[in-house]
């Protein structure tokens, strides 16, 4: 933009755009704008936990049953491990960018999108199985008890499981498509990504996407239920 | 957006007719659509919806035309249905939620805050595409078809025996969602890091306080309603679903999450209309506002309480008693701010130089019918009279007190009240009288009777009915025919008045704040000097000509000196 140019011309730092009065104007604005998206982000997908519980508290037994047989406790744990490590390394990749260390931040970046590709390689294992199984809602659907439970609301663990981290899943390839673009910007030392601060804000962007993570986790392989 | 299109360091004359504004600084198609100057998408804004409130408007006069007959002569029961569904979708998704906002908080926003622009122009460009595509995407599956489920889409009825064009309209429903998102985020991002220096939270005009507590009634409420739409879409098209009770889900969770989201969109509608009121009531008052810091704390007591009283849409669904008792109790207690609001203004009035312009009439009838909007409230969410009244035309004839009575008269008051800030012209202040006049009658005549009608039993969304409650429905139309004069004669002069209309000064009505000191239309980048705010809101007690900001050095904003000059 020819109004980025003028600016720049006139000494202004060259990513700082005309409606901001200086970078500090700007970066918290920034802040506050990728906080206020996280938080409908949080509702987003607040709804569906929401759902989750409500489900959970009526139907204790076969939820506990379907995430204890069903679902692969250590695969996920392996997947929450990449995750949380992921997130380490978006943290320094952050910090190299606030010290313009652009080789590091590249080489953070590129660790990070390697975890995201584990995470979903691990995911499409664990879903090709329950495919196998007929465990995907809909007209094929199947399901066994082993304790004789009515396996009517099975299908709605299914649906809940298919639903949360299909949208969780959906999430990390959004990230994955921004870290690409991230890193070839970066790569191409374009003066957009010269600052901190998009990778700040992909930083917070995929530290939520952990986050989620976090709750899945728990909520459908490990808390057992009333017995 | 091209700063060499102004030259730097010419000073004009006074005379600032030859100045380029947001709207001549160039005309190509291009520097329309790809814009990012808020005033041009708010002008963007303007016209979108504006076609969607024509749409809106047709299938509700094609509804009231089938309603004057008992047996219902002129469309089958499945194309009524698809015509309240239009109207109900296209009014509240299409013309409500983006109507001020969208337009009148996109205009004024920077130029009360005294900001070059919003935090995200980008952004904003996208909120405006985002919304055409789900427009365009949710007319189409209108046209094509139709939708037959009503607004709310309740389940299983829209996952599973809906044969019309249920998915293609959520869809659009969701898409369009973002874009009110989107909105909302900047609005928060500028409101909160973008005010001139010396603008503190409580120098604030009450309009922007308004449209601070509606975004974050869009950012916390519409995810949960996108995300819930997005379940119907995925249980309709690939059979995962939580809402089917055939396979253990539960509808009544739809309903839940559904009103969530649209019992705050209800007060995303109705917030800023109340910021509009609280703006032209100063301005025609000559007054301050009464009780400053307590409108403002109405308005956000409003967004917070507006989140715990979703259950007062399903009295009748089964939910318990206490369940019930509770919502009932908490909604009784959203009414305490409204009242504030409504006591503030008229404390407001009370010995104030009251000027009976077109905007201060429009804001009478605000207040009025608001009021009236609001009791019947509280009807509806008490329990015992709910199941008498609940699903008849009483509650059609509430909401629309509060929706048009009250959100649509907002929006004209504020749009004749700013209009010549946006164009630069005058509009016919006698026939501006008149609309203003026609809509609060026409709108009485149609919607009062529907009060009688529902008390006496009609329910919503038939279209036959026992003969005895013809009269009724024949008044309600009669009504409608005249509000839609009400509405199709300002569309008539305000276009006329852009070319013929008397040239408007910087500040037609003497108004205070920072969007009267510049000139009608703002150029480009809005402030020649970005402001320093040393005075509370609605200074009406100082002489406001001359009182605010000094107009004799009109400097041009080459982008040097409106950058630096701040510090």
């Amino acid at each position: 933009m020819s109004v980025e140019a003028a600016h720049d011309a006139h000494g202004h730092h060259p990513v700082q755009y005309h409606q901001f009065e200086d970078m500090e104007q700007q970066n918290e604005t920034y802040i506050v704008g990728m906080w206020s998206f996280l938080v409908t982000e949080i509702m987003f997908f607040g709804g569906l936990f929401l759902a989750y519980s409500i489900f959970r508290m009526n139907n204790q037994a076969i939820f506990t049953e379907a995430g204890h047989r069903y679902l692969e406790v250590d695969k996920g744990a392996f997947n929450t491990v990449v995750l949380l490590t992921s997130s380490l390394s978006m943290a320094m990749c952050v910090y190299y960018a606030q010290k313009a260390d652009r080789v590091k931040q590249l080489l953070c970046l590129g660790f990070t999108l390697l975890c995201s590709f584990v995470f979903l390689g691990v995911k499409a294992m664990e879903w090709s199985k329950e495919f196998a199984e007929h465990h995907l809602p809909g007209a094929n659907f199947a399901y066994v008890s082993d304790a004789h439970l009515s396996t009517a609301k099975a299908q709605i663990f299914f649906c809940l499981y298919f639903a949360m981290t299909g949208l969780h899943a959906i999430h990390v390839i959004v990230g994955i498509l921004l870290m690409v673009v991230l890193g070839v910007l970066i790569a191409a030392r374009r003066p957009g990504v010269k600052y901190y601060m998009p990778v700040e804000m992909f930083g917070l962007y995929w530290h939520f996407v952990d986050i989620v993570w976090i709750f899945l986790f728990p909520l459908f392989y490990l808390i057992p239920g009333k017995r | 957006m091209s700063a060499e299109a102004i030259p730097p360091g010419i000073v004009l004359e006074r005379e600032s007719a030859s100045r380029p504004n947001y709207l001549n600084w160039s005309h190509s198609v291009k520097d329309w659509l790809l814009t990012t100057d808020h005033k041009r998408i708010a002008i963007l804004y303007l016209v979108s919806i504006t076609i969607m409130f024509g749409l809106g408007g047709i299938a509700a006069m094609a509804i009231r035309a089938e309603l004057t007959s008992p047996h219902g002569h002129l469309m089958e029961s499945d194309t009524y249905n698809k015509m309240f569904t239009m109207h109900g979708v296209v009014m509240i998704f299409f013309f409500l939620v983006p109507s001020i906002p969208a337009t009148l908080g996109n205009f004024l926003l920077p130029l009360m805050l005294g900001a070059r622009d919003l935090a995200f122009p980008r952004l904003n460009l996208l909120s405006w595409y985002l919304f055409t595509l789900g427009g365009v995407i949710a007319l189409g599956a209108m046209i094509c078809g139709g939708v037959d489920t009503g607004w709310t889409f309740y389940t299983p009825y829209s996952s599973i025996y809906s044969n019309s064009n249920v998915a293609v309209t959520l869809v659009g429903l969701f898409i369009a969602g973002f874009s009110s998102i989107v909105t909302g985020i900047n609005f928060i991002a500028t409101i909160h890091k973008m005010r001139a220096p010396g603008l503190t939270w409580t120098r604030l005009p009450l309009f922007i306080w308004a449209h601070y507590a509606t975004s974050i009634i869009i950012v916390l409420g519409t995810p949960v309603v996108a995300v819930t739409l997005g379940l119907v879409l995925v249980e309709r098209t690939l059979h995962i679903g939580i809402f089917d009770p055939a396979i253990g889900g539960d509808p009544i969770l739809f309903q839940h999450m559904f009103w969530f989201y649209s019992h705050p969109a209800v007060y995303i509608m109705i917030l800023p209309a109340m910021g509009v009121i609280n703006e032209v009531l100063a301005c025609f008052c000559r007054k301050r506002i009464f009780g400053y810091t307590f409108v403002c704390g109405s308005t956000l007591a409003i967004a917070v309480f507006g989140f715990m009283v979703w259950g007062h849409h399903m009295f009748v669904t089964g939910q318990s008693l206490y369940t019930g008792m509770i919502f009932s109790a908490l909604s009784f207690i959203v009414a305490v701010p409204s009242a504030i609001k409504v006591f503030n203004w008229t404390a407001t009035i009370y010995k104030g130089e009251v000027w009976f312009s077109a905007p201060m009439i429009y804001c009478l009838g605000f207040i009025g019918l608001f009021t009236i909007g609001g009791l019947t409230g509280l009807y509806c969410s008490s329990l015992s009279v709910d199941v008498h009244i609940n699903m008849t035309y009483f509650v059609v004839a509430h909401f629309h007190y509060v929706m048009v009575g009250g959100a649509t008269l907002g929006y004209l008051a504020g749009l004749h009240f700013w209009w010549p800030k946006m164009t630069g012209r005058m509009y016919p202040e006698g026939w501006a009288k008149v609309a203003a006049g026609l809509a609060f009658v026409g709108f009485n005549l149609t919607f009062f009777p529907q009060f009688i009608l529902g008390y006496l039993g009609m329910p919503r969304r038939y279209h036959y009915y026992p003969a005895e409650f013809q009269i009724w429905h024949v008044l309600s139309t009669a009504g409608s025919s005249v509000l839609a004069l009400g509405y199709a004669i300002p569309l008539v002069y305000f276009l006329w008045s852009l070319k013929y209309g008397e040239k408007a000064g910087p500040n037609p009505w003497g108004a205070a704040g920072l969007e009267w000191t510049v000139a009608s239309p703002p150029t480009q980048f809005n402030f020649d000097e970005l402001p320093v705010v040393t005075w509370e809101a609605y200074n009406y007690d100082v002489p406001h000509e001359n009182a605010i900001v000094d107009h004799s050095k009109n400097v041009l904003p080459d982008a040097e000196g409106a950058s630096h000059s701040a510090h």
